[in-house]
Formats: structure tokens, C-alpha cells, sequence
């Protein structure tokens, strides 16, 4: 019952991993197909490889794989663009080819009675694994501690840049910041920071400068480069429409004529009224 | 049985497909471990048809083997990707001229 509730789940998620653009997703259902073949192994009596499938497979190889795709950039999706031409269609006619002969082939071959596992599992599925793991393959298990360390070194080795320049230290950043004032006149002191408005308070809105316009360098670059900038003026008049109907409720004289006292005075004496009745 | 058997195929040539036409190196590496895992599902298959645990620990075996390998061609991708800013295994032809 299991396998026909996991097994349409699990090559719809396999066959989603080829068509979704970006990378992440094809790694959450890959995390899908990991999990449901965990349970497939917990229904086929190999409750130690259900715990090791989730801990090794889902919890630390698909991690690293969200660790790379964050390091790369999670845009990075893929070029539609064929490089060797009719590759794909090929590809895919190929595959079905394949994927036919081995269900055919497969489905003619009679598997005989299963003898199931009750027998090898009598004294519990993980002392009979350790069993066997510890006498018949106690070689390819020292290998495998080899081949591990060997992968973690690699790795290490990979990832590891040599420093090619000096690390920058406190005094040499402020004397090129000088160095910077005196040759381009560039800023001293730090970058000033965001706007902050009665409606709206977040990095991503530029401070305003004493003219009116909105200082660039008070936003992120990277807000910047995305667009997702706010327009401070935008949240004035929002803010002026407040002011509008504030004035509008209390009963005051035109806000248009005294726009500063109505929004700044009229609200909190209106409280004040509030609290005395 | 055979319907365990018949579905490590599928996943094998599903895997199989995604190697050929993806080209985010990423996603062909998964499409890699998809395939493993397939043959993993074989494994156990076989160990409950026949009684014996040998095909677990194979399976436990190539997860080993699997999760080094993946330390490793993970690394090669990200040194990839730092000199020549891009994870297509298009862009790295270098070899072929």
C-alpha cells in the first residue's frame, strides 16, 4: 500500500527535477523522491538504511547541495540555449529507449517466491547488519574510512584560496580612506543611513537631503541593483493624504492653508480631549 | 518485487535523461544521486527477495561512496564557478580546443 501511495509521488518528483528552471526547487524534490525511498526502506525491512538515508542523504548531501547553490548564487538557472544541436530531443528519445528496454526486460523476468527477511533480521535488522559489516566487508569498511578522509582533505584542499596580498589592517584602511579624501575628496565619514518616515521605517528607503532629493548612497547597493528601492517623496504624500483626513475628521480649518499645524499639533490634542471626557 | 525493481528503472532513466539535458552543473550532480539512489532501491529490493543482507550493505556502501563524492564534486563546481563565474558544464570546454 505504501509503495502505490509513494512510488506515482516519487516519479512525478523525479520528472519535476528535469523540467523546474531553477535550482532549488529541483533540490526540494529531490529531497521528496530521498524521503519517500527512506519509507520504501522501512517497508522493505531495512529500518537502519531508513535512518541512514534520511540523516546522510536528506540531512547532510542535499544540505551541502543548498550550502553550493547559496555560495553560487540561487539564480543561477540554466541556459536554454542548445549547444549541440537536436541534443535534447535525442536525449530524450534515448532515454525512453532505455528506460523501456529495462521495464520490458525487467517485468518478463520471473523473480521467483520472496524469501523476505524475517529470518536474516531475527535479532534485529542493525546487530545482524553489524554482523556481517564487521566480519565478511571489514575491508571495504576500513576503505571506506580511507576514501572519507581522503574526500574531506580533497575538499578542504579545493575550497582553500592561498592569500595572495597582505590582510588589510585598521591603520592601512584608515590611511587610504585618507588618502582616498585627499585625492578625490571622497567622504570621511561613514555612509549615511536610511530614511526614516512615520509610515514607513526600512532599509530600503532612501534619507532625504536637506533639498528635498533622496541621498543615493543611504540604500544598500545591493537593494540598489535589484530595484526594489522605495521612493521616499512617494511616502511623503502619502503622508499628506493622512494629514488631509486628519484635519477633514477633527473639523479644523483647511489643512491646505496651515498644513504644518493640523498634522503635527491636531492629533495629539485631539487625545488629550479623548482622555478628559 | 517487480514493481520495486521497475521503479529503481524509472528513477535510473529519469536520472539518466536529467544528466544528458540539464546544463546547471548543480542539477546534473542531483541528477547523479537520483540515479544512485535508484540502484540503492535495487539493492534492498534484491536483499528482501533473496533473504540476505549483503544487498543492504552495498546499499549503505554506496551511500558512503555517494557523500564523498559529493564533497568532492561539489568543491570542483565552486572552484569552477570562482574563476569563471558560471556553473553550466557548457562553459567548461577549455579542454576540448
Amino acid at each position: 500500500m505504501t509503495f502505490w501511495i509513494l512510488a506515482p509521488l516519487m516519479v512525478l518528483s523525479a520528472l519535476g527535477i528535469l523540467f523546474v528552471r531553477k535550482a532549488v526547487h529541483a533540490a526540494l524534490l529531490l529531497a521528496v523522491v530521498m524521503i519517500s525511498l527512506a519509507f520504501l526502506y522501512a517497508v522493505m525491512d531495512a529500518p537502519f538504511l531508513f535512518a541512514v538515508q534520511i540523516i546522510v542523504y536528506t540531512g547532510a548531501i542535499l544540505m551541502l547541495f543548498l550550502f553550493v547553490m547559496m555560495l553560487i548564487g540561487v539564480d543561477a538557472s540554466d541556459s536554454v540555449v542548445e549547444t549541440i544541436r537536436g541534443q535534447r530531443v535525442m536525449a530524450i528519445v534515448v532515454g525512453l529507449a532505455f528506460g523501456t528496454v529495462l521495464v520490458v526486460g525487467i517485468s518478463q523476468v520471473a523473480f521467483g517466491t520472496v524469501v523476505g527477511l524475517d529470518e536474516a533480521n531475527a535479532g534485529g535488522n542493525v546487530p545482524a547488519i553489524a554482523n556481517i559489516l564487521f566480519s565478511k566487508y571489514v575491508f571495504a569498511f576500513e576503505a571506506t574510512s580511507a576514501l572519507l578522509i581522503t574526500a574531506a582533505v580533497g575538499a578542504m584542499v579545493l575550497a582553500h584560496r592561498e592569500r595572495l596580498t597582505p590582510k588589510p589592517t585598521q591603520a592601512s584602511m584608515a590611511a587610504q580612506r585618507m588618502r582616498d579624501y585627499a585625492d578625490h575628496g571622497k567622504h570621511l565619514g561613514p555612509l549615511p543611513s536610511p530614511g526614516v518616515y512615520a509610515r514607513h521605517n526600512a532599509v530600503d528607503t532612501p534619507a532625504l537631503l536637506p533639498d528635498g532629493t533622496a541621498a543615493e548612497s543611504s540604500v544598500s547597493r545591493v537593494l540598489a541593483a535589484r530595484g526594489t528601492v522605495r521612493s521616499a517623496p512617494a511616502l511623503a504624500d502619502d503622508i499628506d493624504d493622512v494629514r488631509r483626513q486628519l484635519g477633514g475628521l477633527d473639523g479644523h480649518s483647511d489643512p491646505t492653508t496651515m498644513p504644518g499645524a493640523s498634522g503635527r499639533s491636531g492629533a495629539p490634542a485631539n487625545t488629550e480631549e479623548d482622555v478628559d471626557k | 518485487m517487480t514493481q520495486y525493481v521497475v521503479l529503481s528503472a524509472i528513477l535510473f532513466t529519469i536520472g539518466c535523461v536529467g544528466v544528458l539535458t540539464r546544463r546547471n552543473a548543480i542539477v546534473v550532480f542531483m541528477c547523479v544521486e537520483l540515479m544512485l539512489n535508484a540502484s540503492n532501491l535495487a539493492f534492498v529490493a534484491f536483499a528482501k527477495q533473496h533473504g540476505n543482507l549483503d544487498g543492504q550493505i552495498t546499499a549503505f556502501f554506496v551511500m558512503v561512496v555517494a557523500a564523498a563524492e559529493v564533497v568532492i564534486g561539489l568543491a570542483i563546481i565552486m572552484t569552477i564557478f570562482r574563476t569563471r563565474r558560471s556553473a553550466s558544464v557548457d562553459d567548461a570546454s577549455l579542454l576540448k580546443y
